[in-house]
C-alpha cells in the first residue's frame, strides 16, 4: 500500500490501462462500514481517508497494524487492483469509501457484484469497479499478487497467462473513465434542456 | 395502452432527457435532503468551480448523523464534545446560510433525522423523486415516492443542476398476503424478507411492496419497510399511495393545503400501478409466517426467529460473522445476557415506535447494570412522546431519553458501545463496528428492544404482555 495515488475524488484523469498486482480481500458482503468506519466520517473533506481505510481490520485497538490483515502484508505494497469477494461495498452511501480506497492507491476494484451505490461513486472518482465473471474471479481470489490488467477500453480483464475475460461497464461510464469527463460538466451542458423542461412542467 | 408500474409512473415523470444506449437519462430530482456529514465535500465541489445551488428552494438541511443526542450538547450551552462534528455542524450552517438552503437548526424544534422530518413536514409527497446522501433514503418510498441514496458526488450535481444521471434500474415487485401476527410488526416482517432474499437479493432494482398485508400498514410501518430495502441490496423500495397516505399527509405544514390539496389528490390517485403492469422479477411472501426476529450475525441477511437457533453450519463468511458476535454454529440465542438497548434510528424512532416500548415498560425497569438508550426520530416526536408521558415512562424504568439524531445507529456523534458489548438495537445495520469498534449488535424490533431490556437477556416480545 502506498500513499500516492489520485488523493480525494473528481480528480478525474483518463483511465484507460491498470496494470497492477493484485492484494486479494478474502470476504464478501464488504460493507462501507469496514471500508471506512463512521468514526472517520466527521471530516468536511475528501483528502487523507488513506489512514482511515479498513481501519478496524488494519489496527488493533492500540492503533498498532494487524500483521495478519492482508493489505498490511509486505507484498501488499504497491499493489493497486483490489480483489474482494461479492457483493463489495454494500450498505452506506459514503463516498469516503471510494476516496479512501484511491487514498491507499488502489484504483480498481474486482468482484463478483459490487453494490449500487458504491459503484456509481467509484466511478465518480475514476476507481475502476469490475464485476468479474465467476470464473475469472475465483482464480483471482486463490492467486493473490497475480500481475493483472484492466482494460477499460476493451472492458477486458487480462490474467497473467494471458486468458481475457470481458466485463461489462456501461458504455457512458467507459466514455467519461476513458476521457475523464466529467459527469458535471455534462450535466451542466445540458442547463437549457432542464430549464426547458422546468418551464414545461410548471405550465 | 401498456400498464404502467408505479414505479414507471415516476420514472417518466421526471426525465428530462431519456436515457439511450450512449448515455444515461437525466432525470430530476424534486425533494433534496441533506445533513453534516456527506454534503461538506459537495460545497467544496461547488466552491472549486464556482457553482451555486440552482434550486435552493428544493434542498432542506438538517443535523442528525453527527449530531450530538446530549441535552446539555445540544441545548444546554456546553460545547459539542467531538470538535471534528462540531467543525461539520458549523459547516453545514454556513454552507446553507450562503446558498440559501433552508437548514433545520441544532436547537429547531423541527430538526431530526433526515428521513424522519421529510415526512413529518408534509415535504414527501407521493410523485415524487427524492434524494439525498444517505442510502436509507428509500424510507421515502413508503409514500409512493422514487427515492433513494447518492453519494457525495452526486449531491454536488443536483446542488448544481437539480439533475442525476440515472441508468434505469429494474423492478421487483414483493406480494405480501396474509396478516401480522400479534406480537410481530413491520421491523419483523422485512427482517424476515431480508433474510429471504439475501443482502444482495434486490441489487440493480427497485422494490414494491404490493398486496393485502401491505395495505393493512401504518405510513409509520410502510417506513420501517422501505428504509430497509437497502439492506437487501435494492436501489429504493415504494409502497402505492392510498388513503392511509393520504390522510398522514392531510394538514402537514410542508403538504398542499386547500384547492391545491385536492389538485394533489387527483394526481397522486393515478400513480398507483396500472392492472396488469409488468415487473421484472416478483417474490411472494406470506406475512401470516412472520415471527419476531432477531440478528445473529453481522449484516442484515442473517437474521433468525428469536426463539430459532443460529444455522449450524456456513461459509467463511458465516463462520467469521459468528467468531465477531461471539456464538456457535446451531445454538438458540433466546436467554443470551445483552449489555445494552438502542430504541432509535430513521428505521424505529417515530412515536408508535416508541408507544410500542413504553408500553411494554410501562411500571417495569430495565435489568441491573443494562443501560438502554431511547433517542426520538425527531424533535417532533420527542414532543409528542412526552406530551404522552412516554419519557417517564422511560426514565422511570432507568432508560436515558434523549435529544433527536442518528445516534447509536451509526456511532459518529460519540453514542457508541464498546468492544464485545451486545446491543439490542432497533436500527438497520449490525455491519462489524457499526455501533463502536468491535461491539456486537443484535437488529429487532422495538417490542423485542423492550424485552430484551426488561429481561436483560435476548427475550421474545410475546411473553411480555404489555
Ligand atoms: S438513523 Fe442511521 S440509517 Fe438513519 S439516517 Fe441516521 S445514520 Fe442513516
Amino acid at each position: 500500500m502506498s500513499g500516492q495515488g489520485a488523493a480525494g475524488g473528481n480528480d478525474v484523469r483518463g483511465v484507460r490501462v491498470i496494470r497492477s498486482r493484485t492484494v486479494v480481500l478474502p470476504a464478501a458482503d464488504v460493507d462501507t462500514d469496514q471500508i471506512v468506519p463512521a468514526r472517520f466520517l466527521t471530516t468536511t473533506s475528501r483528502m487523507g481517508l488513506g489512514r482511515a481505510l479498513f481501519a478496524d481490520w488494519r489496527y488493533d485497538a492500540a492503533g498498532a497494524p494487524r500483521a495478519d490483515f492482508v493489505l498490511n502484508r509486505p507484498e501488499a505494497a504497491g499493489c493497486g487492483i483490489l480483489v474482494a469477494g461479492g457483493n463489495f461495498g454494500c450498505g452506506s452511501s459514503r463516498e469516503h469509501a471510494a476516496w479512501a480506497l484511491l487514498d491507499a492507491g488502489i484504483r480498481a476494484v474486482v468482484s463478483t457484484s459490487i453494490a449500487d451505490i458504491f459503484f456509481t461513486n467509484a466511478l465518480k472518482n475514476g476507481l475502476v469497479p469490475v464485476r468479474a465473471d465467476a470464473a475469472t474471479h475465483a482464480w483471482l481470489m486463490v492467486h493473490p499478487g497475480a500481475e493483472v490488467e484492466v482494460d477499460v477500453a476493451g472492458s477486458v480483464l487480462r490474467l497473467p497467462d494471458g486468458r481475457e475475460a470481458a466485463f461489462t461497464l456501461d458504455p457512458f461510464a467507459r466514455h467519461c473513465l476513458l476521457q475523464g469527463v466529467d459527469e458535471l460538466g455534462y450535466l451542466l451542458s445540458r442547463l437549457p434542456d432542464i430549464e426547458a423542461w422546468e418551464t414545461a412542467r410548471r405550465g | 395502452m401498456t400498464a404502467l408500474s408505479l414505479f414507471e409512473k415516476i420514472w417518466r415523470a421526471h426525465e428530462v432527457l431519456p436515457e439511450t444506449a450512449g448515455a444515461p437519462a437525466v432525470l430530476y430530482v424534486d425533494l433534496h435532503l441533506t445533513h453534516e456529514v456527506t454534503s461538506p465535500q459537495a460545497f467544496a465541489i461547488l466552491a472549486e468551480r464556482g457553482l451555486p445551488v440552482r434550486r435552493p428552494g428544493r434542498t432542506l438541511a438538517t443535523l442528525d448523523h453527527a449530531t450530538p443526542t446530549e441535552s446539555q450538547q445540544v441545548f444546554g450551552g456546553v460545547p459539542i464534545r467531538i470538535e471534528s462534528a462540531a467543525r461539520q455542524i458549523a459547516a453545514l450552517e454556513n454552507n446553507c446560510a450562503a446558498a440559501g438552503v433552508e437548514l433545520f437548526g441544532l436547537r429547531d424544534a423541527r430538526r431530526g433525522i433526515v428521513h424522519v422530518i421529510g415526512p413529518e413536514q408534509g415535504l414527501t409527497q407521493p410523485g415524487m423523486t427524492i434524494v439525498c446522501g444517505d442510502s436509507h433514503t428509500s424510507t421515502h418510498g413508503a409514500f409512493g415516492t422514487f427515492a433513494f441514496g447518492i453519494g457525495s458526488t452526486e449531491v454536488a450535481h443536483v446542488f448544481a443542476t437539480q439533475c442525476l444521471l440515472q441508468r434505469k434500474p429494474k423492478t421487483l415487485a414483493i406480494e405480501i398476503g396474509g396478516r401480522l401476527p400479534a406480537g410481530t410488526s413491520a421491523k419483523d416482517l422485512v427482517l424476515a424478507l431480508i433474510g429471504r432474499l439475501g443482502v444482495a437479493g434486490g441489487a440493480g432494482h427497485v422494490i414494491e411492496y404490493r398486496g393485502p398485508a401491505v395495505r393493512a400498514l401504518s405510513m409509520e410501518e410502510r417506513m420501517t419497510v422501505c428504509n430497509m430495502s437497502i439492506e437487501a441490496g435494492a436501489r429504493a423500495g415504494m409502497i402505492a399511495p392510498d388513503e392511509t397516505t393520504f390522510a398522514y399527509l392531510r394538514g402537514r405544514p410542508r403538504a398542499p393545503q386547500g384547492e391545491a390539496w385536492e389538485r394533489a389528490l387527483e394526481r397522486w390517485r393515478r400513480l398507483p400501478g396500472d392492472d396488469g403492469c409488468a415487473f421484472d422479477r416478483v417474490l411472494e411472501f406470506d406475512a401470516g409466517t412472520v415471527e419476531p426476529m432477531i440478528s445473529y450475525g453481522t449484516n442484515p441477511g442473517m437474521v433468525i426467529p428469536i426463539n430459532g437457533k443460529v444455522p449450524a453450519a456456513g461459509d467463511d463468511a458465516f463462520h467469521k460473522a459468528l467468531h465477531y458476535m461471539g456464538f456457535e454454529p446451531g445454538e438458540a440465542l433466546a436467554g443470551k445476557p445483552i449489555d445494552l438497548v438502542f430504541v432509535g434510528s430513521c428505521t424505529n424512532a417515530r412515536l408508535p415506535d416508541l408507544r410500542i416500548a413504553a408500553s411494554m415498560l410501562r411500571g417495569r425497569r430495565i435489568a441491573k447494570g443494562l443501560r438502554m438508550l431511547v433517542v426520538p426520530g425527531s424533535q417532533q416526536v420527542k414532543q409528542a412522546a412526552e406530551a404522552e408521558g412516554l419519557h417517564r415512562v422511560f426514565l422511570d424504568a432507568g432508560a436515558e431519553w434523549r435529544e433527536s439524531g442518528c445516534s447509536m445507529c451509526v456511532g459518529i456523534n460519540g453514542d457508541t458501545a464498546a468492544a464485545g458489548r451486545y446491543v439490542v438495537s432497533t436500527s438497520n445495520r449490525n455491519f462489524e463496528g457499526r455501533q463502536g469498534p468491535g461491539a456486537r449488535t443484535l437488529l429487532a424490533s422495538p417490542a423485542t428492544a423492550a424485552a430484551c431490556a426488561i429481561a436483560g437477556r435476548i427475550a421474545d416480545p410475546r411473553g411480555f404482555a404489555a
